[in-house]
């Protein structure tokens, strides 16, 4: 008998692997072990509709949930895996159990870094389903006021649901605009001021010193300036570290989460794809690890797709990254992989109108494009990009 | 794949696509996979622009309700 294909974790790009190694013939067990006791839900509505109390949780399904069986995918839940060897592809889980793999797909994703410190009530992170339910309990108390410890996407888009539920916000950012470790000052500024003018206590630069507590709950967030900020209830929102502890000794090459080559291979017969993935993206020629919704599934289909490939060289998995922020009644949109220290160009709209598009440049190349409330823009760039990140395209589709 | 018949009408099944405006965030990741069919225009809103596409685009019809952030759109046969 065959050994089966294991996908370690549930979520999107482990779920996307599957659905690939069906789609490419793959007619042997493919079992899936997720460490929660649930299916993963979809993660966007976390911070926004669920959140919000806008969409049930049962329907923030992820796209493949409903196709497991037709999938015919073992879903193990609550499987802990402990340890793994590359060398004979053993999988040992925390319960004792053994599996022999034919191939992995490493998807364990990523998990949310948390303050130092005694654990408090009242302070969250927002990474699964039980994490937004317990912020959303902890919201529906009506407190003073809500912190949120870092202004990305995560913190940036918590901060709006919580404003829209009429609470008071304040946002901290240690660095001097939001985002700027990723993108140009520009954009991280106008988040800022976004959120400004929907009433949020937006402060930047400023260092989160330690938590107050009353009692077992937090009271307020105490700053490297010594200012204390009084909160019930403080939402932090400072980056993911890739699930890699089970791969500590396994022999996988692990840096900034799994290290992969172009194909999302990253030892003979394991693949890596999602958010704990770090591959070589030739479209780029840059490695990169991205945390995004449709990259995962992208990336999934490519890792299941390598796997099949065997011993054959596999296909270099390309791609021009896009993601979506909902932030009160705007939409940003990105389309592809800049750096802080590109330029900016407005293609279309304004900043003070808070409708436009950009796009950022670094020598003839252009990294990416974003737009507020212009999807159309963004998606119309996006085609140009995939077919290359040539500059001049890009300034005649807009001009 | 069938070719067309003399009349230019497809024949076999035909797929029809469905949008949930109620769920459609305009995301208009549909329109980069199939631009034949969706169009996301100035006003932020998608239209559908072939509502029963021809048998060719089905796959990548299939592919943008796939990938679409709100799982809005359905194929039907």
């Amino acid at each position: 008998m065959v050994d089966p294909v294991v996908v370690v974790g549930a979520s999107l790009g482990g779920l996307s692997a599957v659905d690939a190694l069906r789609a490419g013939g793959h007619d042997g067990d493919v079992v899936v072990l997720e460490a929660a006791d649930e299916l993963p839900s979809d993660r966007p509505p976390l911070s926004k509709q669920v959140l919000a109390g806008t969409m049930e949780p049962a329907a923030a399904r992820q796209p493949l949930a409903a196709r497991l069986e037709e999938l015919r995918a073992d879903v193990r839940l609550g499987f802990r895996v402990e340890s793994f060897d590359v060398a004979t592809r053993r999988i040992r889980g925390a319960d004792g159990t053994e599996l022999q793999a034919s191939g992995v797909v490493v998807a364990t994703g990523a998990a949310p870094r948390r303050l130092p410190g005694p654990e408090l009530a009242g302070v969250h992170v927002v990474r699964t389903m039980d994490d937004c339910l317990a912020l959303k309990a902890d919201l529906d108390r009506g407190p003073d006021r809500v912190v949120v410890v870092g202004a990305g996407f995560i913190g940036a888009e918590v901060a709006a649901t919580c404003r829209e539920l009429g609470l008071e916000v304040t946002l901290l950012e240690g660095a001097p605009a939001p985002m700027v470790r990723v993108l140009p000052v520009e954009v991280g500024s106008f988040v800022a001021d976004l959120h400004r003018s929907h009433g949020v206590d937006v402060r930047l630069g400023v260092g989160v010193d330690g938590l107050e507590a009353d009692g077992d709950r937090v009271s307020g967030v105490r700053l490297a300036d010594g200012t204390l900020v009084p909160a019930q209830v403080v939402v932090v929102g400072i980056g993911v570290v890739p699930s890699t502890d089970w791969l500590t000794d396994s022999g996988v090459p692990l840096g900034n989460g799994v290290t992969c080559d172009e194909t999302c291979l990253a030892a003979p017969g394991v693949v890596a794809a999602g958010d704990v993935a770090e591959w070589l993206n030739p479209h780029f020629g840059e490695r990169m690890r991205v945390e995004q919704w449709e990259h995962a599934i992208e990336q999934g289909a490519a890792a299941g797709r390598r796997l099949l490939a065997g011993d054959g060289p596999g296909e270099p998995f390309a791609s021009v990254p896009w993601f979506w922020s909902d932030q009160y009644d705007r939409k940003l949109q990105m389309a592809g992989r800049p750096s802080a220290t590109d330029e900016v160009h407005v293609l279309e709209g304004s900043f003070a109108e808070q409708r436009f598009a950009v796009a950022f440049r670094r020598g003839d190349r252009c990294t990416g494009v974003l737009g507020v409330n212009r999807p159309r823009h963004v998606v119309q760039a996006r085609m140009r990009l995939v077919e290359s990140l040539d500059w001049a395209p890009i300034e005649e589709l807009f001009s | 794949m069938q070719p067309p018949s003399p009349t230019g009408e497809p024949r076999g099944a035909e797929m029809k696509v469905v949008v949930n405006f109620d769920l459609c965030e305009s995301n208009a990741v549909c329109m980069g996979i199939a631009p034949e069919v969706f169009e996301v225009r100035d006003d932020d809103f998608l239209y559908v622009l072939q509502e029963e596409p021809p048998e060719e685009l089905r796959e990548q019809v299939t592919e943008a309700a796939r990938r679409c952030p709100k799982q809005a759109i359905t194929v039907e046969d």
